[in-house]
């Protein structure tokens, strides 16, 4: 049991760090004197940069070389992860792209897609977002409601409405989950699709949260067309490529478990600076907990890379360390803010925004409630509840939910 | 970076589970509670033959020498079957012993298991408290660790210590003692000692609380002769907080086998024409005992990791093991008899055995709220040397 390198991942990281020296100069300044304050300086720069990063093998660790990639493991992606953070500069601006869609066109895209898409993605000069959530179909993703229809020309015709999508005001192209066949259950009916975002009759706005920041967007499809090669995976089979794509968002996750930055020490640093507070047993009592929930989930991260590293693939029980992330984090903001005061909720402060942002992180990527479901019963093995949209054509169950609204 | 198990790991906790598989624990300690403390089972001569006794033991000295992590493995077994086993207290006591070349010629015998030892538990100085102390027999308020006087080689140690675990029947005391002051200045220097529980100026009190599977006793100490031992003030350190990653290893162990119980009832019984485990409310509620479980086994590799490979992190990393894992405990036995219903409230059913374990153990060695707390103080200490 050892948390150390082995020779080959001491020489990679050596590489990483070497690449990172000769060229960090290059890379945008986005926080403290010098900071690039122009949102779309800030995008170009960053674009730019990931450009670099590709080219230094430091950008599609874990892709196949064939498309760009080292075709190198999930512990390279984390040590060229820890050597980025090390040397205080940005990471790659698509991570999305790069970590979950580019892989679910690998898996499976065809030849033509493979080609066209992924070099440009990898370098960052084409930014990618994920179109799955919809206002109705967010945990229950098999929902969605987009509809797209295929002329006779082969081609697609799509409308409806999407939603928390990041980085979709300056994204090249969307992966999108649309219904193609109402008259089959749910899940049968789903067929994914390339979207270019420029498109006509496709609006992106942007989606103010509680901070008043808009980190997300809404986006409305009014009768786009839609090329014929763009499905993804093949018709119909739109959930089976959903999954993988949520499988590499599971990984993505694990391999960067404290990527939110809500850990102990951070917390700790806020308390610590306050003579009283640290000696406070009430205050001592709930960092304490906080903290140690929050540990775990550190040497949760390297259980989950010890696995991968052995080739097993994270199942839905990586959603616990999510859920303790949240409330975890929930609970330090809560802390911090009665040691400071009103002071902590100034509007600027890193706490203000942190608390602002956690009561709508604790539903990205399936909500708690959904979280603790899936892991109930495939994890513990607990029989489902009973479901009323087993087996049922989707038109017919939206007839149902209608009549009942 | 490796944090799973090895083969050799992996065998050591099915034999261990093989071996306890032959005792009937959960019967015995219900007869135990109803008077008959001889039904409990006398495990040691299984511990023997199994080598637990000498699993923190050099080899050089007849041991295994083998890991924190390995006793935690064992350890966790014990806990899946509310074992009553003096392991708590053994290894602790080797492990001091181990790291003091003074106290070689003690380890051969403890590490067969023909003489066993018994931990006497002085929890370390915190950033606020700056003092060795004791758990006391009653409050809050904390003892203070026992204190050596020199006698030609040796000391004469005096002090109290309440609730030792496995201290009745030991042959053998180990523990910390302070230096009482000298010419030389050395007030208060935290020693090793080894005390004949059979010498003179020893009395151990033994007594139950609440878990009959628990084996604890009062000690008290007048002028006892000591061997001083050569550890050094981290090993005296480390010894604790050894203990505290044992502690929660062990209520690891009951939790998963409350779980397992749990949820097996859970996907029989049937209400209102379905699995009560289909119903969310129990499934969350299981969901959320298996989510404090996995972070606890998480801290346990943590713990098992730093105490050889960062010694500096060991104190936060078995503080928080022991945090989580008091608290899974406890979630994990009041789930067990929700879950169960008005039956797992009554006597004839395991249930209440875990929900008595829970509610000992975490006020037993310090209490899992004072490692909690420890770890916030780890924290800040932290944050202030960054």
């Amino acid at each position: 049991m050892d948390l150390d390198d082995t020779q080959e991942q001491a020489a990679y990281r050596a590489g990483v760090r070497g690449w990172l020296d000769e060229h960090k100069s290059e890379a945008p300044v986005l926080d403290g004197a010098g900071a690039l304050q122009d949102e779309s300086e800030i995008i170009a720069a960053r674009r730019a940069w990931q450009g670099k990063l590709a080219e230094g093998g430091l950008a599609g660790v874990t892709w196949p070389k064939d498309f760009g990639g080292q075709g190198l493991g999930p512990i390279e992606q984390v040590i060229c992860n820890q050597e980025i953070a090390k040397a205080k500069v940005p990471g790659i601006l698509d991570a999305i792209g790069v970590g979950m869609l580019g892989p679910t066109i690998i898996a499976h895209g065809t030849d033509e897609q493979k080609g066209r898409y992924l070099g440009p993605m990898l370098h960052g000069d084409e930014v990618w977002c994920q179109l799955f959530s919809e206002p109705a179909a967010g945990s229950d993703l098999a929902a969605v409601q987009a509809r797209a229809r295929q002329q006779e020309d082969g081609s697609w015709r799509l409308s409806g409405q999407k939603v928390w999508t990041t980085n979709a005001q300056f994204a090249s192209y969307g992966l999108l989950l649309a219904r193609t066949d109402s008259d089959v259950p749910k899940h049968k009916g789903l067929t994914m699709f390339i979207v270019p975002m420029d498109a006509e009759g496709v609006t992106v706005r942007g989606l103010r949260q509680i901070s008043g920041e808009a980190e997300f967007n809404e986006v409305f499809f009014d009768d786009v067309a839609i090329d014929a090669d763009s499905v993804v995976g093949g018709v119909g089979n739109g959930w089976g490529t959903a999954l993988t794509t949520l499988m590499f968002e599971r990984v993505t996750i694990g391999l960067g478990s404290e990527g939110m930055g809500y850990n102990s020490n951070r917390f700790a640093q806020a308390i610590a600076a306050d003579p009283d507070a640290r000696r406070d047993p009430e205050v001592r009592h709930a960092l304490g907990e906080i903290a140690s929930e929050l540990l775990a989930v550190r040497f949760t991260g390297y259980r989950t890379l010890s696995a991968l590293q052995k080739g097993q693939v994270p199942g839905p029980e990586s959603g616990l360390a999510k859920i303790t992330i949240v409330n975890g984090a929930i609970k330090a903001g809560d802390l911090i803010a009665d040691v400071l005061g009103p002071d902590a909720l100034s509007e600027d402060g890193e706490w203000a925004y942190m608390i602002s942002f956690l009561p709508g992180l604790k539903s990205a990527g399936g909500t708690e409630e959904i979280l603790r479901n899936t892991i109930g019963e495939r994890v513990l093995g607990l029989p489902p509840a009973p479901r009323l949209d087993k087996g049922i054509p989707f038109s017919e169950l939206r007839s149902k939910e209608t009549a009942a609204a | 970076m490796n944090l799973s198990l090895s083969d050799e790991q992996v065998f050591l906790r099915e034999a261990a589970r093989g071996t306890l598989s032959r005792f009937k624990t959960f019967e015995a300690i219900r007869e135990a509670l109803d008077g008959d403390a001889a039904a409990l089972p006398d495990l040691w001569p299984a511990a023997r033959e199994a080598g637990w006794p000498g699993l923190l033991i050099s080899e050089e000295h007849g041991g295994a020498g083998l890991d924190a992590f390995d006793a935690m493995l064992v350890l966790g077994e014990c806990g899946r079957v509310l074992a009553p086993i003096a392991l708590l207290g053994h290894l602790p006591a080797t492990a001091i012993l181990n790291d003091s070349p003074a106290g070689a010629s003690l380890l051969e015998a403890l590490a067969t298991g023909e003489r066993r030892a018994a931990y006497l538990p002085v929890s370390p100085p915190d950033d606020v408290s700056q003092k060795w102390t004791v758990d006391p027999a009653s409050g809050k308020q904390r003892g203070a660790a026992p204190t050596a006087t020199a006698d030609g080689d040796g000391a004469r140690v005096s002090g109290q210590l309440a609730f030792v675990p496995d201290a009745p029947g030991a042959d053998l005391l180990v523990g910390v003692a302070l230096a009482a002051p000298t010419p030389e200045g050395l007030v208060g220097k935290p020693v090793g000692v080894a005390i004949e529980a059979g010498g003179s100026g020893v009395s151990v009190e033994a007594t139950t609380r609440y878990d009959a599977s628990r084996s604890l006793g009062h000690v008290t100490l007048k002028d006892a002769p000591a061997t001083v031992l050569d550890a050094s003030e981290q090993s005296l350190a480390s010894a604790w907080y050894l203990a505290q990653s044992l502690v929660a290893a062990e209520s690891l162990g009951s939790v998963e086998t409350a779980l397992d119980v749990s949820v097996e009832y859970a996907k029989e019984r049937h209400t209102f024409g379905r699995a009560i485990g289909s119903y969310q409310a129990v499934k969350h509620s299981l969901t959320e005992v298996l989510r404090q479980l996995d972070n606890g086994r998480s801290l346990l590799y943590y713990a098992g990791w730093a105490r050889g490979g960062a010694p500096a992190e060991f104190p936060l990393a078995a503080s928080a093991a022991r945090s989580v894992a008091g608290r899974a405990l406890d979630q994990g036995s009041r789930t067990m008899i929700s879950v169960h219903g008005g039956t797992g409230a009554t006597w004839e059913h395991d249930a209440p055995l875990y929900f008595r374990r829970a509610q000992l153990t975490r006020r037993l060695l310090g209490g899992t709220n004072a490692a909690t707390d420890r770890v916030a103080g780890e924290l800040l200490a932290q944050a202030d040397a960054a």
